[in-house]
């Protein structure tokens, strides 16, 4: 029996979740002794036709040419997984959904018309359909073993749906919100880094996303309070995962009562 | 006779590139370096940001070199504010910045432009011939993400580097527990330098400008005055008034050149060129061996200055590792004040330069970032026009190889190349 393919894209990112796939050093020969790794161009020049088992996509799609682009890459895989928080939220760059269209065109950018972008850069699931979302900014690489690993043998993946709280209990480290009234993400963000902020003494800001069922409002009633300058609590939310709707929505909620008082 | 080279999409970079090539009545009429890749506006919606998320905002240009931009953005910052950083703060990043050396280094030289030397369409092609070649570049990485991961909590956009210094101080023990990789990493870098002198690199010079930071006493990587070879030295705060950026049509990326409307290099070659004799004994020794002679003027080659400065940061590396005792805060205090701030350090594939303006509450009124690869755009483009004639009555493949692989050799990160198009940002 051949082996599966995978295929590695890139749209609007910084490279790092592909990297991380190059950051497997104790096993990619191994992965790309039970795959067949056909097409990825950072690693590799050769490039075998598809169509492809398995689409690991990373980035979100910000122009008209990746728009037509992702809709090539979904004909050709079985299985599409979004891989990191630009492709299954929009990233950092989605920021600019922020940056009003007029002033865009207004900017003082020497050559805007040279531009072909998109007004807004959007996660790989607002253009297809998405099989699996890997969130993370950069995504943790055992969670990519994961989901392939579990591909491979037709079983559901196991990732976590708890928030990074969890995890920062149970490598015992000592909560910044409560011991040093810094405003954390923690309880909202999806679990995935291993409480790596709070563990570093600093607040969370949320790079794996929004977990499944945070409480935004019981967040923002905690975290604004301890704001150390203001508006430190929506800037967190506009931070890596300002484009996914839980903080999206939390953000511009905030602003509006600011504005009111 | 050759047909016109087009690569529409470049592999083995960072990032997304094309390359064309016309020829017409056997002369070049055409070189264009295209980059695609889309424009992500960092330097747009930096504006507004509190200068302490700007490190963790500017990581996210690139995921091969976030480290570069946490440090030229903090030692901006750092300027702006008028911050002094400690003796140990300086150790431990100078630290951090090897152990991003060592993982970029060793992933250019054996998976992205290696292959090109061996006939391999990749390191995996490579590792079923030379299986052992490959392992070692892999555990190589590996060691320069263990250290990342150790001082900076993830190897991809570590999270404990802050404005003032760190969050914290990174766990002694494990630090140390580093050590004897660290000393098999120095070994597996001598090899490496070793394996890249047998390498058989394409016979093409060209005369560059080199610029690249410069210190009296060390091979400068963390910071530096701005030396050229033309002897032109500037400090970080007057890099502008030495080197501008323009736009061209067919790229995402603004373009670099010196004042005197000349391309020029940054990167790997032009340190190893212009500070070679502040190379540490260790790294010296190696180049003495290869019988290694300067200026080294083929593009190609810098694999083998890549190789080199692997010894010169594993070596580095182990004496700050050896040295480190954490005493006193791990971040200066920080009086919150208006100002503007400049700073420069060197990537691995060239000089990064910040520039931030600050409000009296520390936001960001104005940022600029220059990064390598834009630098180099105009002196990539040069050296496409320089050896396009010489592709003229080589097979269309062996010529679209040469180049593929001329683009590769700068090590292109293309994803960095993308963000510094300026926007007003409006709140809705």
């Amino acid at each position: 029996m051949s082996k599966p393919t995978v295929a590695v894209y890139k749209f609007s990112s910084c490279d790092g979740c592909q990297l991380s796939i190059l950051n497997l050093e104790d096993e990619l020969l191994e992965l790309a002794s039970v795959v067949e790794i056909a097409y990825f161009l950072e690693a590799r020049s050769r490039v075998l036709p598809g169509p492809y088992d398995i689409a690991l996509v990373e980035g979100s799609i910000s122009t008209p040419h990746e728009q037509e682009r992702i809709q090539e890459v979904r004909k050709e895989a079985k299985t599409l997984i979004a891989l990191g928080t630009c492709a299954t939220a929009g990233g950092i760059q989605a920021l600019r959904n922020l940056i009003d269209s007029k002033r865009l065109a207004e900017s003082v950018y020497p050559h805007p018309e040279y531009l072909q972008v998109l007004r807004e850069a959007t996660p790989v699931s607002q253009h297809v359909k998405v099989d699996y979302e890997l969130w993370g900014c950069p995504v943790n690489k055992a969670q990519v073993v994961e989901v392939v690993q579990a591909l491979l043998q037709q079983r559901r993946p196991t990732l976590p749906g708890y928030s990074v709280c969890l995890e920062c209990k149970r490598r015992g480290a000592v909560c910044v919100v409560v011991a040093e009234g810094v405003p954390c993400l923690g309880p909202v963000t999806r679990a995935g880094c291993g409480a790596l902020c709070p563990a570093n003494g600093r607040g969370c800001y949320g790079c794996f996303g929004p977990a499944p069922h945070a409480d935004m409002e019981a967040a923002a009633q905690t975290l604004l309070p301890l704001e150390r300058y203001p508006g430190e609590v929506v800037h967190l939310l506009r931070h890596i995962s300002n484009n996914a709707p839980a903080f999206r929505e939390a953000a511009a909620r905030m602003e509006m009562e600011r504005g009111r008082t | 006779m050759t047909k016109n080279i087009e690569v529409a999409a470049l592999s083995r970079v960072e990032g997304e590139g094309a390359l064309y090539i016309h020829f017409k009545d056997g002369s070049v009429t055409h070189v264009e370096l295209n980059i695609y890749e889309p424009p992500r506006f960092f330097e747009g919606f930096l504006k507004g940001r509190y200068f302490q998320e700007v490190p963790d905002i500017t990581a996210r240009i690139c995921g091969i070199c976030p480290v570069a931009y946490q440090m030229s953005s903090v030692q901006a910052l750092e300027m702006a504010l008028g911050v002094d950083i400690s003796a140990e703060v300086r150790a431990l990043r100078r630290l951090l910045y090897c152990a991003e050396y060592i993982e970029s280094h060793a992933l250019h030289v054996y998976m992205l432009q290696g292959p090109d030397l061996t006939g391999h369409e990749s390191a995996l092609s490579l590792a079923a011939v030379a299986p052992e070649v490959v392992k070692r570049a892999l555990r190589l990485k590996k060691v320069g993400n263990e250290l990342l991961k150790i001082i900076g909590g993830r190897s991809v956009h570590p999270v404990n580097v802050c404005v003032g210094g760190f969050y914290r101080w990174p766990d002694a023990a494990a630090l140390r527990a580093l050590i004897p990789e660290l000393e098999w990493a120095l070994e597996a870098a001598r090899q490496t330098v070793r394996w890249a002198a047998t390498l058989p690199y394409p016979e093409f010079e060209q005369d560059y400008e080199f610029v690249a930071l410069t210190r009296a006493d060390e091979y400068a990587i963390y910071d530096g005055e701005v030396l050229s070879s033309t002897g032109r030295r500037l400090r970080p705060k007057e890099f502008e008034k030495g080197y501008l950026e323009y736009q061209v049509r067919h790229s995402t990326a603004l373009h670099s050149q010196t004042v005197e409307k000349q391309p020029y290099l940054v990167g790997p070659l032009a340190r190893l060129n212009l500070n070679f004799a502040r190379l540490r004994p260790a790294t010296q020794a190696m180049a003495q061996e290869i019988g290694l002679t300067l200026p080294i003027k083929n593009p190609y080659r810098g694999l083998i200055a890549r190789a080199l400065e692997l010894v010169e940061v594993c070596d580095t590396a182990l004496e700050l590792t050896r040295a480190y005792q954490p005493r006193g805060a791990s971040r200066a205090a920080i009086n919150v004040r208006a100002g503007e701030g400049m700073g420069a350090s060197e990537a691995p594939r060239g000089l990064l330069y910040h520039r931030y303006i600050l409000d009296k509450r520390g936001f960001v009124q104005f940022a600029r970032i220059t990064p390598p690869t834009a630098q180099n755009y105009a002196r990539m483009e040069a050296d496409l026009w320089a050896i396009a004639p010489t592709l003229l009555h080589k097979p269309h493949a062996e010529a679209t190889q040469t180049c593929e692989h001329l683009v590769r050799a700068y090590d292109p990160c293309i994803s960095c190349s993308t963000h510094f198009l300026k926007l007003e940002i409006v709140q809705r």
